[in-house]
């Protein structure tokens, strides 16, 4: 791997290639994150009224969960491909695409937060003259925190590995350098482009479980009752 | 825009299904790798999950498996495959990236299910005298089977769409219509292909729900 012979080689570890093309790859990354974050934001911002509106109307509950357990059926390269005619070849597919993904698991780990709430927990809240909104924002959704983050969690790093299926249509992030790599077999950006994708959802795990213990000290000293709570 | 209709005259063009890149060909390709494939992961992954399950060991790898695969892209292991000599192995790199997806789901929630049967009806059987075969066939396994089949589900979901992105590697299956109609600016063909799959996808999972519903060993006491 010394020396820039290992372009010539074509080596798997190549730090001529990495030294070369370092802005390629900063670029690269930098539209991964960007299109990941994107794709989170959004989807947790969807799916957070659907999750109140399956929540309060059991009459929704059945079709909401349903649909978008159908939209994670779907093969990601053909969620892309049945929105081209909508977006053409653009980022806002990619992301549209993820946001439908990101759905199933958020929805239900909402839903599922907000149902374990104790009950005696909201009479309490509604003796001491807690309003609905108040209640929602003062007391169950801190109570579903933690299952909201553990869906979060799961959701974003499926999205990282799901966004390189985007190079489809140009928008892949690191899935880009991969694809360009195909035609010339070129081992070392192949290599360092997915090594570099599953180190970014390591890292976002790790900061979003860092997010997590910030906002919910309390389950520090009660973690093994709320990760029950969880499992159910 | 006119995709709809130019879609539906693509899909209801014979020429487009006959032939060696036709729909039908695509389709038997796509059917056997992922055929094979969860044959093979669920002969890997159910004994060692059961197993595991039965000895109440490996419980850490067995659920950390399942976050490790959903961290790894599926086009990066395929794009690795292909940059190796394994690329002349026909469907060989296809079939070893789809079982690499297809274990973690099958094992974590053969595990799962195992783990979750209650300790006191296990308790119970043994007190009635019975051995640690009789034990696993006649109370875990059957206990265990919602969880597992769960978890077969999202292995099959997970294959169907694995095999289509092994098209994005130059590898067959009914993904090659997508990225064939990709290459030539063909919108009716990306979209006629991507219903092809998406279709396909969603008879597997139905299917999967019937097989579930007629040989479900609980079904009786519902």
């Amino acid at each position: 791997m010394a020396g820039p012979d290992c372009l010539v080689t074509n080596d798997w570890i190549c730090g001529e290639y990495l030294r070369s093309r370092s802005q390629e790859l900063v670029d690269a990354t930098a539209q991964h994150v960007q299109i990941t974050a994107a794709s989170v934001a959004i989807g947790l911002a969807v799916a957070f009224p659907l999750a109140l509106l399956a929540r309060g109307r059991p009459r929704f509950a059945a079709p909401v969960l349903g649909l978008t357990t159908v939209l994670y059926t779907i093969p990601s390269l053909a969620m892309f491909s049945l929105l081209l005619p909508l977006f053409g070849l653009s980022a806002a597919l990619v992301v549209t695409g993820l946001v439908l993904y990101s759905l199933t698991i958020l929805v239900r780990n909402t839903v599922a937060g907000l149902e374990a709430v104790p009950a005696e927990t909201r009479e309490a809240a509604r003796g001491m003259g807690y309003g609905p909104a108040r209640m929602l924002w003062e007391v169950e959704l801190p109570l579903a925190l933690p299952a909201v983050m553990a869906g979060l969690r799961i959701a974003t790093v499926s999205t990282v590995a799901l966004t390189t299926v985007g190079s489809i249509v140009g928008r892949g992030g690191l899935g880009n350098l991969i694809e360009d790599a195909l035609p010339s077999f070129f081992k070392a950006q192949v290599l360092t482009a997915s090594v570099l994708c599953v180190l970014l959802a390591v890292a976002a795990d790790l900061l979003l479980l860092g997010v997590q213990r910030l906002l919910t000290p309390w389950t520090r000293i009660r973690t093994r009752q709320a990760g029950n709570r969880e499992a159910r | 825009m006119d995709v709809p209709a130019k879609t539906w005259a693509w899909l209801t063009d014979g020429a487009n299904w006959s032939g060696e890149g036709g729909a039908w060909h695509r389709l038997g390709e796509h059917l056997y790798v992922s055929g094979v494939a969860l044959a093979l992961a669920c002969a890997v992954a159910l004994p060692v999950a059961f197993w595991l399950g039965h000895t109440g060991r490996g419980g850490a790898l067995a659920v950390n498996i399942s976050n490790v695969g959903r961290a790894v892209p599926v086009f990066a292991v395929l794009a690795l495959f292909m940059v190796t000599p394994l690329r002349g192995a026909g469907y060989v790199p296809t079939i070893i990236a789809l079982v690499l997806f297809a274990v973690p789901p099958l094992l974590t929630n053969a595990y799962v299910g195992m783990r979750e049967v209650d300790r006191s009806v296990v308790e119970a059987a043994r007190g009635m005298g019975m051995s640690g075969g009789q034990l696993f066939v006649r109370v875990e396994l059957p206990l265990a089977y919602p969880m597992a089949m769960t978890g077969l589900r999202s292995a099959a979901v997970q294959v169907v769409a694995t095999a289509t992105i092994a098209a994005m590697v130059g590898q067959g299956g009914l993904g090659r219509i997508i990225t064939a109609g990709f290459n030539t600016y063909d919108t009716p063909q990306v979209v006629a292909g991507a219903l092809l799959v998406a279709g396909l996808a969603l008879l597997v999972e139905a299917a999967l729900v019937a097989v579930d519903r007629m040989v479900s060993p609980l079904r009786r006491a519902v």
